[in-house]
C-alpha cells in the first residue's frame, strides 16, 4: 500500500466530485456526511478504502465517496467484497446496503458474510421501504404498510435486521439513526472491531416513508425513547430516571423508575458488549414499551475469514514451489515404449 | 445354451471368437453404483496407458450416490476404448461386457458387439436381483443371449474363497470383487499387475489387511484366467503400443486439465488466482483440483450459492487476481446477471461452464452440448462476451490458457464451455513443457492516464480495452459500476448518445477477438468440397473417426472443428462456403447449426442427439453416407436426429 499521499483532513477532502442524486431532504446526505466525518476521524486513506454497494438508493453511496469505490448488482456486495478482501485483506471495505438489498435480495450473502465474520464494516441504511422502485413495502416494512404493491396494507411480520444478523453469527450489531450526533461514533466504532461489524441506521425516505422514525429520532424528547448502550455503563435512559433491568421470573428485560439516581437499587443492568445473550433481548425490545436500544449492543471479535483463509493458504504454501513443469507432470508418468516391453520409467 | 443351468463355466455354443485381429478393443464395466465400478475403470485405464496403447475412456453413472442395490437405474458403468492405434472416442459398442449383476447386463448388453463377449458374475443373478432387475427368467440359462460369447461363473463365491484368509467381514470381503474382475482383466489383456498391487498398497497404506486382500482378489482373478478352465476359450490378448510422439505422458480428465490449464494462465498472466465456485455436478471436480494447488497462488472459495461464487471471483479480479467461477448449466444460469456486471465494468473473469444434460435439473450426470444458446446469448442487454470451446480433455487444458490470455488482454469474462464427458473422461497426454506457452504479462495502471492527472477508467486503447486499475493504488481512486458511464471517466450517464457509444464500443472491442485468435484449420480434408462436418466441443472424437472412414471409403468430406464459438474466427464464413453442403453434428437441437446460419447465411444442416450419451461414430458416418446417398435433403430442409430408431425430430413433431 502506498502511505506517500497525505490524510485528508476534512469532509470535503472525502467528497467525490459526482454530483449527488438523492431526493432533497433525504436522510442519506445525513449518513453521507457523517460517514465522511468518520473517514477524517479515522485518518483513512482513500487509495485503500473501498465501498462497496448493491443496488437500492442507498447504494449508490460509493459514487460520492473520494475513494474506490464499487456499485454492484442487487444484494450481491457482500459476494463481491468477499472476493475483493480475500485477493487483497490490507483493503478498508465499507458494505452500504439497505433493507430490501441487504435483507431481501441479498439476505443470503448478508447471513453467509457475518457467518463467515469477513473482516469488514456493513452500514445497512434501513427505511422500511422501497425507494427507488417507487414505493413497495420492504422486508423490514411494519404490519399493516400501504403501498403500491400492497394497497390494502402489508400482513407479512417484519424481519429485524440486528435479531437477524445475531443469528447469522455476527460478531458486532450497532444501531444508529441518519441525523444523529452519535453515528461517527458508531461507525468508529465498527470500524475498530476486527471483523463483520454490522451496524443498523435507521434512514429517514422523506418521499415514500417520511418521519417513519419520528416516533424515537425526533430530537424533542428524545432521552425519553432512546436507550444509548455504551460499555461498563448501566442501561439509563430518561435522564437518568429509567433503567433495563432483568424480570428474573420471565427472564425477559423490563423498564424500571430509577429513584435518586440509585440505579443498582433499581436493578438496572451494567452495558456488557460481549454479553450475546443480553444483545439478543436488546435488538429485540419492542419500541413503545421500551426505549429503541441504540449505540454498540454487542461486540466480541472472533478471528476474522481472510486471515483464517491466508493464514491456512499460506501454511499449505510453506515448502512448495509453484513449479509449474512438476505439477503437470502429475504423480504417474511414462513414455511411449517403442516395443511390447514395459516402460523403464515406472 | 445349456438347459441344465448354468454350469461352472458356460460359453455359447456357435460363438465366434471375439476380438479378430484388433486394432482397438472397447471394454465395459458395469455393476452396482456400489461396486466400484469407477475405481476399477480408471485402475484399467491407467493399467492400459502404462503399456502404451492409445486410449479414451467414459464414465457413465447415475445422479443418485448410492441407489438401491441391484436396481437399474442404480448401474454404474465405466467404458475403455484402447488400441495399437489413434483412439479419439470410447468407441460405439463394446466387445467385452463386464457385467456384475442383472441390471448390469439389462442396462448395457444391447450396446455390446454380436459375438462380444459378456463376463458376468453368476453369483449375483439371484431370483430377488432378476426381479429387481425385471428379468422374468434368468438370462443367463434361457438362451437370450444367443448372440453373444457368455462366461458366467460365480465371481463373488471366487473372491470369497480368495479372501478367505484375511478373516473379513462378508461384506468387507465381496468388496473386493472388482479387484478380482480386474485381476481376469489384466490377465486377458496381458497386463503387468504390479503397478496396480503397488497403487493398492499406497491406498490401503493405513490398513495393509484390506491391502492384503485386495491384491490377493487381484491374484486370484488372474490365476482363474491362466486355468485351462477358459484358458482354451478367450484368447488372450495383448495390442501392440499406438503410434505417439516421444515424450512424457500421463493420463488426464478434463476437469484436472481446466485446472491446470487455469493455474498455468494465471502464471503466464503473472497473476495470483481466485477461484469461486458452488458444489455442482459434474464441475465440482475443478473446484475440489484447485482447493489442493495452494502454493500456485490459488484462492479458493466455496461461497453459498452460484452467485455469490462468480460476484466473489468479480470482486477478486478488481482487486487484481484473475477470478475464475465454474458451474454447469442451471449454476451458469444464476450466474448470469454477474456475468452482465463483468461484462459492464470491464473485468477480466473466466467461467467454465461443464456442461449437462437439461433443461432445469436435466440430467445432472449425463453429458449434452445444449448450453451454446446460453454462453453466446444468455444475459440481459446487449452482453457480448468471448466464447471458448473445449474438444477433449488434453484440449481442456490448452483452451483454459486461451481463456486466462483473452479474458485479461480484453479486459473480459470469457466462457469456457466443456461438458460432462470432457470433464469425466480420461485420456493419454503428452506432458507439454510450460515454456512452449507465450507468456501474457498483465500491466496494472499506476499513474493517471488523463490530462491534469485525471483518472480514466475507461480511456480505451487502440483494441477497445480500458486499462485495469486496482484499489490500493494511490491517486487513482474512482467508482465503478453496473449503470451505463461516460466514456473515459466512467461517470454515470445513461443519456441516449452515450448509451448508443458505450454499447458499440462493447460490441467492437469482442468482435475484435476473432483478430487475436487463429484463423479457423481443417482438421482432416481440404478447404472445399463436397461436404464440411463442423463440430465443436467433444463431439471431436467421433466426427474425426467418421469422417477419417468416409475419407479412407472415398468420399470428399472434410472435418473442421471450431474452438472459438464466439467471436468465430474471422476466416470461418469464406470457409463453410467453400463447401457443397455443411452438416454440424451436436447432442443438443442445433445451435451451433443455427449460429452458423445466422452469421454466413450458410445452409448448415443439423445431425442432433439429445440422450445424454456421446455420439456413435456410426452414427456421423450414417449422416455423411446419408448426404451422399442424396438421402438427406442439402439443401439446409431437414434436420434428423442421430439415433436411426427415432424419427427425426421434426418428423416427430409433423408427422
Amino acid at each position: 500500500m502506498n502511505d506517500m499521499s497525505p490524510r485528508p483532513r476534512s469532509i470535503k477532502d472525502w467528497e467525490s466530485d459526482q454530483e449527488v442524486r438523492w431526493c432533497p431532504g433525504c436522510g442519506d446526505y445525513a449518513i453521507l456526511k457523517a460517514v465522511q466525518r468518520t473517514m477524517v476521524d479515522l485518518g483513512s486513506d482513500p487509495a485503500t478504502t473501498v465501498f462497496v454497494s448493491g443496488i437500492g438508493c442507498s447504494s449508490r453511496f460509493p459514487y460520492y465517496m473520494a475513494s474506490y469505490g464499487f456499485h454492484t448488482i442487487h444484494g450481491r456486495a457482500p459476494a463481491i467484497a468477499t472476493g475483493i478482501k480475500l485477493a487483497n485483506p490490507e483493503l478498508d471495505i465499507w458494505l452500504v446496503t439497505g433493507d430490501g438489498d441487504g435483507m431481501s435480495i441479498g439476505g443470503n450473502h448478508t447471513m453467509h458474510l457475518l457467518r463467515r465474520n469477513l473482516n469488514c464494516q456493513i452500514m445497512l441504511f434501513n427505511n422500511e421501504i422501497y425507494g427507488l422502485t417507487k414505493g413497495q413495502y420492504s422486508p423490514t416494512s411494519r404490519v399493516g404498510t400501504p403501498s403500491p404493491s400492497t394497497p390494502l396494507g402489508s400482513v407479512d411480520q417484519p424481519a429485524l435486521p440486528c435479531a437477524f444478523a445475531l443469528g447469522s453469527g455476527a460478531r458486532f450489531i450497532a444501531r444508529g439513526f441518519d441525523v444523529s450526533k452519535e453515528l461517527p461514533a458508531v461507525l468508529e466504532a465498527a470500524h475498530a472491531h476486527q471483523g463483520a461489524a454490522f451496524v443498523e441506521i435507521f434512514q429517514n425516505c422523506i418521499v415514500y416513508n417520511k418521519d417513519r422514525f419520528e416516533d424515537f429520532a425526533v430530537a424533542k424528547g428524545a432521552e425519553a425513547r432512546q436507550l444509548w448502550l455504551r460499555q461498563g455503563k448501566p442501561m439509563l435512559f430518561d435522564k437518568g430516571t429509567r433503567g433495563i433491568a432483568l424480570d428474573m421470573a420471565k427472564l425477559a428485560l423490563k423498564v424500571v423508575e430509577v429513584y435518586d439516581g440509585d440505579w443498582q437499587a433499581a436493578g438496572v443492568l451494567v452495558h456488557d458488549v460481549a454479553n450475546r445473550s443480553v444483545a439478543h433481548m436488546l435488538v429485540e425490545m419492542p419500541f413503545g414499551a421500551f426505549p429503541m436500544a441504540l449505540g454498540v449492543i454487542y461486540d466480541d471479535p472472533r478471528p476474522t475469514y481472510e486471515t483464517q483463509t491466508l493464514t491456512q493458504d499460506e501454511a499449505a504454501r510453506a515448502g512448495k514451489s509453484p513449479d509449474l513443469a512438476r505439477l503437470l507432470a502429475g504423480r504417474r508418468t511414462w513414455t511411449p515404449p517403442r516395443t511390447k516391453e514395459r516402460p523403464a520409467d515406472l | 445354451m445349456s438347459e441344465s443351468g448354468i454350469e461352472r463355466n458356460t460359453i455359447a455354443p456357435n460363438s465366434s471368437p471375439i476380438l479378430s485381429v484388433p486394432e482397438a478393443v472397447v471394454v465395459r464395466f458395469a455393476g452396482d453404483s456400489g461396486d466400484g465400478m469407477q475405481l476399477t475403470g480408471s485402475q484399467f485405464t491407467l493399467s492400459t496407458a502404462l503399456t502404451g496403447n492409445d486410449l479414451a475412456t467414459f464414465p457413465d453413472f447415475p445422479a443418485e450416490i448410492r441407489a438401491p442395490q441391484g436396481t437399474l437405474f442404480g448401474v454404474s458403468a465405466f467404458q475403455i476404448n484402447f488400441g495399437s492405434i489413434e483412439v479419439t472416442t470410447a468407441g460405439d459398442a463394446p466387445d467385452v461386457l463386464v457385467a456384475m449383476n442383472p441390471a448390469a447386463l439389462k442396462t448395457n448388453v444391447q450396446a455390446l458387439k454380436p459375438g462380444g463377449l459378456i463376463i458376468a458374475d453368476a453369483g449375483e443373478f439371484s431370483r430377488r436381483n432378476l426381479d429387481k432387475a425385471k428379468y422374468t427368467t434368468n438370462p443367463l440359462e434361457d438362451g437370450s443371449l444367443a448372440k453373444w460369447t457368455l462366461l458366467a461363473f460365480d465371481i463373488s463365491a471366487l473372491t470369497l474363497e480368495a479372501v478367505k484368509s484375511f478373516s473379513l467381514g462378508n461384506k468387507e470381503a465381496l468388496r473386493c470383487k472388482n479387484m478380482w474382475t480386474l485381476g481376469l482383466a489384466l490377465w486377458m489383456f496381458e497386463r503387468d499387475r504390479q503397478p496396480l498391487i503397488d497403487w493398492l498398497n499406497g491406498k490401503f497404506q493405513k490398513n495393509p489387511l484390506l491391502a492384503h486382500a485386495n491384491i490377493a482378489a487381484l491374484n486370484a482373478g488372474h490365476a482363474y484366467g491362466e486355468t485351462a478352465e477358459i484358458g482354451g476359450q478367450v484368447r488372450k490378448l495383448n495390442l501392440d503400443p499406438a503410434p505417439s510422439a516421444p515424450g512424457l505422458y500421463r493420463t488426464v480428465n478434463g476437469a484436472e486439465a481446466v485446472s491446470l490449464g487455469l493455474v498455468a494462465g494465471a502464471q503466464l498472466a503473472g497473476l495470483k488466482m481466485f477461484f469461486g465456485g458452488y458444489p455442482i455436478t459434474p464441475a465440482s471436480a475443478i473446484l475440489h483440483h484447485l482447493a489442493n494447488l495452494k502454493e500456485y497462488g490459488v484462492t479458493t472459495f466455496q461461497a453459498e450459492d452460484e452467485i455469490a461464487a462468480i460476484c466473489s471471483a468479480i470482486g477478486a479480479s478488481y482487486a487484481g487476481q484473475l477470478g475464475v467461477t465454474s458451474s454447469s448449466g442451471p449454476g451458469i444460469a444464476l450466474k448470469g446477471e454477474a456475468m452482465g456486471l463483468a461484462v459492464m465494468t470491464e473485468l477480466p473473469l473466466v467461467i467454465v461452464n461443464s456442461q449437462r444434460g437439461g433443461p432445469s435439473t436435466g440430467l445432472p450426470t449425463k453429458t449434452e452440448q445444449s448450453d451454446l444458446y446460453q454462453a453466446v446469448y444468455g444475459r440481459n442487454g446487449d452482453a457480448p462476451l468471448p466464447v471458448i470451446a473445449a474438444r477433449s480433455p488434453t484440449d481442456a487444458f490448452a483452451c483454459a490458457i486461451e481463456a486466462c490470455r483473452i479474458a485479461t488482454r480484453f479486459m473480459t469474462p470469457v466462457i469456457l464451455l466443456t461438458d460432462g464427458y470432457i470433464a469425466n473422461a480420461a485420456e493419454p497426454w503428452r506432458i507439454p513443457d510450460p515454456a512452449d506457452f507465450e507468456p501474457f504479462p498483465v500491466d496494472f495502471l499506476t499513474e493517471a492516464n488523463g490530462e491534469d492527472d485525471r483518472v480514466l477508467p475507461y480511456k480505451r486503447d487502440g483494441q477497445g480495452v480500458r486499462p485495469w486499475i486496482t484499489p490500493g493504488t494511490a491517486g487513482l481512486m474512482h467508482r465503478i459500476g453496473g449503470i451505463e458511464k461516460a466514456p473515459d471517466t466512467g461517470d454515470l450517464d445513461y443519456s441516449p448518445a452515450v448509451h448508443q457509444l458505450q454499447t458499440d464500443a462493447r460490441k467492437a472491442k469482442i468482435d475484435g477477438v476473432a483478430h487475436a485468435i487463429p484463423a479457423q484449420d481443417i482438421d482432416l480434408g481440404q478447404e472445399g468440397g463436397r461436404l464440411a462436418v463442423v463440430g465443436w466441443g467433444s463431439t471431436y472424437g467421433p466426427i474425426h473417426q467418421a469422417v477419417r472412414r468416409a475419407r479412407a471409403a472415398g468420399l470428399d468430406v472434410s472435418h473442421i472443428h471450431v474452438r472459438h464459438i464466439w467471436p468465430l474466427p474471422a476466416n470461418l464464413g469464406a470457409l463453410l462456403k467453400g463447401y457443397e453442403a455443411v452438416l454440424v453434428p451436436e447432442m443438443n437441437t442445433g445451435q451451433f447449426k443455427t449460429l452458423l446460419r445466422d452469421q454466413y447465411l450458410v445452409e448448415a444442416q443439423s445431425l442432433t442427439k439429445i440422450s445424454g450419451q456421446p455420439f456413435a461414430i456410426a452414427e456421423i458416418e450414417a449422416a455423411i453416407a446419408s448426404v451422399f446417398d442424396g438421402k438427406r435433403d442439402d439443401t439446409g430442409g431437414t434436420d434428423v436426429t442421430a439415433d436411426a430408431t427415432q424419427p427425426s425430430s421434426i418428423e416427430a413433431i409433423h408427422p
